[in-house]
């Protein structure tokens, strides 16, 4: 039976319900990021630059954009004969089938798919995170350390640790402990989500996992525990570089103002490192007579005649004159009129902002003002700004 | 409808754009901040939803093959149609012209599922509507259709157009090769429809008479028997034919109006896909009137210009009124006017490059 060294699973199921209005028609995957991406872009570019030919994306919520984008993968140079990506939602067998219960379930339901590749290892990644990482570099280690399975961590700020999966390990990075979001956390060690098992090992445990009605079938709640609990041999791995979770409106809008940093963290135009998304076709964008644009971020498609400062523009945007636009994500095919100040938001795609509209709050400690998808903003039901 | 096989026809081109056809024929010359000439003809095809397209280049073609690939960027990898690349087979032999090659590519021809061809130069930046010229062919019964264009630019330097006469009826009933075009004159667009059938005819014929030339001796020679219709383009289409009309062209695309007529929802122009991120625009960035391509890093002036893919203008430099081509970089207090740059082109801290009569051209990966 041909076999694959490693493939990898993609968790791209997440209803993003913190995302708001944002995922109210897709996936949180498919949220658009970076003005010209999506978020599922960068796991998946990801895996084409750590060499990674076999990708299943595992989804069932608003399935169908995220089917679409992917299509047959060939914009992330995944589109193979044996192999390459394949959007795997919950379907019905002869013994039945159900909705992905967890994580682990979501896995459990493909164990087929998986098996058909007979590979030695599987990645598992999801897809509401900002990073790049050579998962091959990871795959050495794991191999190296002889584990069963690797995860992949990140020092994260203490206030924060609570929010995340901790790690405690032992000096040879070995992890002794795993903390579902623990209220007292003894480490700053977070688990980014991507996790390396032996495929034979993790197997086993799902079918395991899968007769336990207690369980969670969860990652990170039920599988890693039960393996630390048998004593398997798991490792930390540790990553180091910008890795952003973007699950909320919060934190999708402060990873865009990170691009706009004058030496980002997280780079777009690393030539070593693109990130690969399927291309909108619009002509280069242009900038009129009287705009102004300063520390921004701007894409094909856009006609600016007014002012963006400290923004990213997705694609397709219209900016008219004497408008402002400042410290604010703007979603692809968004038409903005004369005389609009936008600040501290993120408009979704398709809105159409009418002339003298005001939308955000310029107070740094006030909420990101979020406007959903193809909403009209006229001057009258403006959302005000306040503190100016 | 039949099968439509789309033939892009650069056996013709002369190498008139000075430094930027020295490595590259004019079809794959860069234009408007993102494309190659011969996109705008490809697009048209499949705009047309014709997915069988052959491309006959002469010499200089590395950067077109390159351009092109597999065609996938223009939908044309696939089982059936798809993209053909047919170069000279005897080198020699690709400059006693257009007919010659395309004898030596007859079998093609022949294999081909197509029943009509239509036929295009790689250096038009229009959009031109090809379902509606084959509907004029079909309607009009024509043997071939030649497509020409009303003159109405600047002196011609070089002798590169024909002149159609045509009548009344909208026969063409004569053609004048290589003339001077007044204003008001039909100039030839070099873009015909004609049966494969007959095309075929025509080649093995004139291959039999040792002509080698569509023109002259496939139309030209056969006005008298063949019923050979005139087509009037009236769109936009600007006659590049010179470095002046090429800058001039391009500057065309920084009209608004413009830009929005030839990119639209329903009619895309299509090119190679680089995935370059979103343009950057730093704190000092002060940009007016002008066409930026993603990957571009910004932080001085620029006015009246346009930049192609992942172009750096550093602090205090200064873009005027002109033309930088892919991953161009002006450093630090250069000053750039009225200059059409090729790719990879360097102006050094604080150096002066200034067109003065004319565009200054500079030639590709030069360091100034």
């Amino acid at each position: 039976m041909a076999s694959k060294k490693w493939v990898a699973m993609l968790l791209a199921g997440g209803q993003g319900s913190r995302l708001g209005e944002l995922t109210s028609g897709l996936a949180k995957p498919a949220v658009p990021f970076g003005g010209k991406y999506r978020i599922i872009d960068f796991p998946l570019s990801n895996c084409t630059h750590s060499g990674i030919d076999t990708v299943g994306v595992l989804t069932q919520y608003q399935p169908h954009l995220l089917n679409d984008y992917v299509g047959n993968g060939k914009v992330w140079d995944l589109d193979s004969d044996f192999g390459g990506v394949s959007v795997l939602p919950p379907y019905k067998g002869k013994d039945g089938g159900e909705w992905y219960k967890g994580t682990a379930n979501a896995v459990y339901q493909n164990i087929q798919y998986i098996d058909r590749y007979n590979p030695e290892n599987v990645l598992i990644i999801s897809g509401d995170h900002i990073y790049k990482m050579d998962y091959s570099q990871m795959l050495a280690y794991h191999i190296e350390k002889r584990s069963q399975a690797t995860i992949a961590v990140i020092q994260v700020p203490w206030q924060e640790a609570s929010r995340f999966g901790i790690m405690n390990t032992n000096d040879n990075q070995k992890i002794t402990e795993f903390d579902e979001k623990p209220e007292y956390p003894k480490s700053n060690l977070a688990s980014m989500g991507v996790y390396l098992f032996n495929w034979k090992t993790l197997r086993s445990y799902l079918i395991e996992d899968e007769r336990d009605l207690t369980s969670d079938h969860d990652f990170g709640k039920n599988i890693i525990p039960n393996m630390l609990e048998d004593r398997k041999h798991l490792y930390a791995y540790h990553f180091e570089g910008y890795w952003k979770d973007v699950g909320t409106v919060e934190s999708l809008w402060e990873a865009h103002m990170d691009l706009l940093e004058v030496n980002p963290q997280f780079q777009l135009d690393d030539p070593d490192w693109k990130v690969f998304a399927r291309n909108a076709n619009h002509p280069p964008h242009y900038i009129g007579e009287e705009a102004v644009i300063k520390q921004s971020l701007t894409n094909e498609g856009c006609m600016i005649y007014g002012t963006v400062e400290h923004s990213v523009l997705s694609y397709n945007v219209q900016v008219g004159y004497n408008t402002t636009i400042k410290d604010s994500v703007i979603m692809p095919n968004v038409h903005i009129g004369d005389n609009v100040h936008i600040e501290r938001a993120i408009i979704d795609s398709n809105c159409v902002i009418e002339d003298g509209a005001v939308i955000g709050n310029s107070n740094p400690s006030a909420k990101i003002t979020l406007i959903g998808e193809g909403q009209t903003i006229t001057s009258t039901n403006q959302k005000k700004i306040t503190n100016i | 409808m039949g099968n439509v096989l789309g033939l892009i026809n650069l056996i013709n081109e002369k190498q008139y754009l000075k430094e930027l056809t020295t490595h590259r024929n004019i079809a794959s010359v860069p234009f408007g901040g993102r494309y190659r000439l011969i996109d705008f003809t490809m697009s048209n095809f499949i705009n047309a939803d014709i997915s069988l397209v052959a491309v006959f280049p002469k010499e200089r073609y590395l950067s077109l093959m390159d351009h092109l690939g597999s065609g996938k960027e223009w939908n044309l990898d696939r089982r059936s149609g798809g993209l053909f690349i047919l170069p000279p087979i005897q080198p020699h032999e690709s400059s006693m012209g257009d007919m010659k090659q395309f004898h030596n590519h007859l079998s093609f021809f022949e294999r081909v599922n197509a029943d009509t061809v239509i036929i295009s130069p790689g250096n038009h930046v229009c959009k031109m509507d090809y379902n509606e010229i084959l509907a004029f062919h079909r309607e009009n019964q024509a043997d071939i259709t030649v497509v020409y264009k009303d003159f109405y630019d600047g002196a011609v330097e070089k002798l590169i157009y024909h002149q159609c006469i045509v009548n009344e009826d909208g026969n063409v009933t004569d053609i004048n090769l290589f003339n001077v075009p007044q204003a008001g004159d039909h100039i030839s667009l070099e873009t015909y429809v004609i049966s494969k059938s007959l095309f075929i005819d025509l080649i093995k014929k004139c291959a039999a008479n040792e002509e080698y030339n569509f023109l002259k001796d496939a139309v030209k020679a056969n006005l008298h028997c063949l019923n050979v219709k005139g087509y009037h383009f009236t769109g936009d289409l600007p006659f590049i034919h010179s470095i002046e009309s090429f800058h001039a062209s391009n500057m065309k695309f920084l009209n608004p109006q413009t830009l929005k007529s030839f990119f639209s929802e329903e009619w895309s122009v299509f090119t190679k896909i680089k995935h370059e991120p979103p343009a950057k625009y730093g704190q000092s960035s002060n940009v007016k009137n002008s066409l930026v391509a993603n990957g571009c890093d910004i932080e001085g002036t620029v006015e009246n210009s346009i930049l192609f893919r992942g172009v750096k203008v550093k602090k205090g430099a200064i873009v005027k009124n002109s033309i930088i081509m892919q991953k161009g970089e002006i450093e630090e207090g250069a000053i750039v006017e009225n200059v059409i740059a090729d790719k990879e082109v360097r102006i050094t801290k604080a150096k002066k490059a200034v067109g003065e009569n004319e565009p200054l051209v500079i030639k590709k990966a030069e360091v100034i």
